[in-house]
């Protein structure tokens, strides 16, 4: 019986993740789209409110082309371990007092485990692809993802000590149900340095080489097609949405409303995640690219000092009031 | 039956491990239909081999068979985002051959065209080069103003690319009130939408980071590369047609040439954005200063439509007759050759006639910017990364129509 609830639980998460995913897109191209003085997806349905639903059936009936040279058993597995591990991560998101699905101990390292083992299913199509635009993107979303890994672990770790926990709901509560306690007023490098790192975790503007589409013509899925292709296009706007969501845990208070307001607690937490997300289309919309050195640079250069400095910096501040 | 060959860049032995990249033709960064061969170190280039040729549609050939009034459509398909500037070069060229006169509005009204599209070019230009360093929003602003100056040549000759607006002697249309007043408020709009891009753009970090010495031509080296335009402007040089060699009313109107220093991709950039507002300026002026009077010359040939009165239909169809009068009417056609440059929005345009008294060229040369600037990619490129290849290309400012020919 525990079980079928939770099957059912898990069925239901899936199922409002899945419609998540395909309004996500609707929302970034009606944001992008205004910002870029046009009016984004107008033709399927009021204001293209249907366009999501007509991409999927779209990518579903298109043609599964798999290149003859391809690698095929790893080129079939590449997108499943994609966006399995992405939607994996989503068992232990905390969206109100007891509404996670797997409440652990070691909520966040679950997280980073999961996130750093999306990245092998980008490396592994960019492998099996057997095509040199997609190995070249591999190759960056690896050497990317190993980088600002560390940054964005280090720059948690801040967190974790305020909190003394890595259960993601023991952190929201430690945070307290007021406005003043969230942590990005005691760890403003921290949420930073996870700001940034989160960009590039999820490969979006202004890191999105690994499939920067002008160098490397969409990088490691330029051989993916139909609902392939969809499965990497899911996984990315999963991994944006738990990215956005533990940005939330962590710094913004979680499912906490604003002075202490009495609310359906979900509410706030999905606005929340939404406000990062439009800080990620507002970026994709007014930045430029950079370049795969100077990506490098910034992660070891800036990110991951800034990260320790803060380490210490939170450590020596505990010390001292103690 | 011709054997097709594939040659690969040569790999010096030792260097088995590196990656070779064939970029192009079909890629969505080489403004068409380049082919680069890339010979790479991880993502250093060591090697770029620019291959042209996807788009040759044999114009110099084809053009010996035709008469020069029906040349004047193969111009359009050279740098098809400026075909004004190709006409207007054209018909300079030719008009020197043949000892043409143009009256004064038409000389206005071929500066004013070309300075449109100057500055179409330039915003399709900033478009895509911005567009492949990853800015995005760009792309659609300049798409914005375009989109007005494309309307306007509809307005004015029937096509927005492909115009054919120039005839030997003068112009095919004159403006009316509705093409000037649209023109007026375009002019007095467009300082403030190039501010616009530059908000965007010009003081962001990223775009400072990815431009920034990135593709450096030294002035020497830009001069012995025959760079010209704004990728020589930009190293320093101080050279422009329009000012050096004056044609149509360039020598009437007040203008500046903006040159930058550093001859890197940022200094291109910037010598472009100030370029679109000099031809703004001149555009004013033509505007104000345009004189009245006639907008083709007595003495140019026929295939001017409406036709003029006093010129008799003696064949039955318009490029029969066109091609008689250009022949028998004009009993002496000049022998010898002749080179005329312009400035269009590339670079040096120029075209070389040799006539032989025929009613066609014995052999019409174009010189095309394009094809030069390609020709430099190599030097440009060696040691950059992959994507400082793509900001290259693009502030090179190609258009392979024009290359191929």
């Amino acid at each position: 019986m525990q079980i079928l609830i939770l099957l059912v639980q898990i069925a239901i998460l899936v199922g409002v993740v899945l419609l998540h995913v395909a309004y996500a897109t609707y929302f970034e191209r009606k944001i992008i789209g205004h910002m870029q003085v046009r009016m984004g997806p107008m033709l399927v349905g009021w204001h293209g409110l249907l366009q999501p639903i007509a991409d999927g059936i779209k990518s579903f009936f298109k043609e599964d082309i798999i290149p003859e040279q391809a690698d095929k058993p790893l080129f079939l597995a590449a997108p499943i371990i994609c966006l399995v591990s992405m939607m994996v991560s989503l068992a232990v998101l905390p969206f109100a007092k007891g509404w996670a699905l797997a409440d652990i101990n070691i909520g966040l390292l679950f997280i980073f485990a999961m996130s750093s083992l999306a990245s092998y299913g980008i490396i592994l199509a960019g492998w099996a692809s057997n095509s040199k635009y997609t190995l070249l993107g591999g190759m960056r979303s690896m050497a990317q993802v190993i980088s600002y890994e560390i940054s964005l672990g280090l720059s948690l770790v801040g967190v974790m000590m305020l909190s003394g926990s890595l259960n993601l709901t023991q952190i929201v509560e430690a945070q307290g149900s007021s406005f003043t306690g969230m942590y990005i007023f005691t760890q403003p490098v921290a949420f930073f340095v996870f700001f940034v790192a989160m960009l590039a975790e999820t490969n979006r503007v202004p890191f999105d080489l690994p499939e920067a589409e002008t160098e490397l013509v969409s990088g490691y899925c330029t051989e993916y097609s139909g609902m392939r292709y969809a499965m990497f296009f899911m996984a990315e706007y999963i991994g944006m949405f738990v990215m956005a969501s533990i940005g939330v845990v962590c710094f913004l208070g979680g499912w906490n409303g604003p002075f202490n307001v009495p609310f359906f607690p979900p509410i706030w937490f999905i606005l929340k995640v939404y406000l990062i997300m439009f800080v990620f289309i507002w970026i994709r919309a007014t930045l430029p690219r950079y370049r795969y050195d100077q990506l490098m640079t910034i992660g070891w250069k800036l990110l991951i000092p800034l990260a320790l400095g803060n380490i210490f910096f939170t450590g020596l501040v505990k010390i001292v009031i103690n | 039956m011709i054997k097709a060959t594939t040659v690969d860049i040569p790999v010096s032995a030792g260097n088995e491990d590196h990656y070779r990249l064939r970029m192009g033709p079909q890629h969505p960064a080489t403004h068409g239909v380049l082919r680069v061969d890339l010979d790479l170190d991880g993502e250093t280039i060591m090697e770029c081999e620019p291959h042209v040729g996807y788009l040759h549609r044999g114009f110099e050939k084809l053009a010996e068979h035709r008469t020069y009034v029906q040349n004047l459509v193969l111009t359009d398909r050279l740098d098809y985002i400026a075909a004004m500037a190709n006409n207007v070069g054209y018909c300079e060229a030719v008009e020197k051959l043949l000892k043409i006169e143009v009256p004064l509005r038409a000389k206005y009204l071929r500066t004013m065209v070309c300075e449109m599209a100057r500055i179409s070019s330039h915003l399709l230009w900033l478009a895509t080069h911005a567009l492949d360093i990853g800015a995005m929003t760009v792309f659609l602003y300049c798409f914005r103003e375009r989109e007005e100056l494309l309307e306007l040549f509809a307005e004015l000759c029937g096509a927005r690319l492909t115009t054919t607006y120039t005839r030997l002697g003068g112009v095919r249309q004159d403006v009316t009130h509705s093409i000037m007043m649209k023109l007026v408020r375009f002019v007095d709009a467009f300082p403030a939408n190039i501010e616009e891009y530059e908000t965007l753009i010009d003081t962001n970090r990223i775009w400072l980071k990815r431009t920034v010495n990135v593709g450096t031509v030294s002035a020497r080296d830009a001069v012995s590369l025959c760079l010209t335009g704004a990728s020589l402007r930009g190293s320093g040089v101080d050279y422009d047609v329009r000012k050096h060699f004056p044609y149509a009313a360039y020598d009437l109107v007040d203008f500046e040439i903006p040159r930058g220093e550093t001859g890197d991709t940022y200094a291109r950039y910037r010598c472009r954005m100030e370029e679109m507002r000099q031809s703004n300026h001149i555009l004013r002026q033509c505007i104000e200063q345009m004189p009245p009077g006639p907008i083709i010359g007595d003495d140019a040939p026929d295939l001017v439509m409406p036709n003029k009165p006093g010129r008799k239909v003696e064949v039955d169809t318009p490029a029969r007759q066109g091609l008689i009068k250009l022949v028998e009417d004009r009993d002496i056609f000049m022998e010898g050759d002749v080179y005329v440059p312009t400035e269009v929005p590339k670079g040096e345009l120029g075209f070389y006639f040799i006539s032989d008294g025929n009613g066609s060229p014995y052999r019409m040369h174009i010189r095309s910017p394009s094809f030069i600037h390609i020709g430099a990619l190599k030097t440009l490129a060696k040691g950059a990364m992959v994507a400082d290849l793509i900001a290259i290309i693009g502030t090179l400012d190609v258009v392979l129509g024009e290359c191929d020919r």
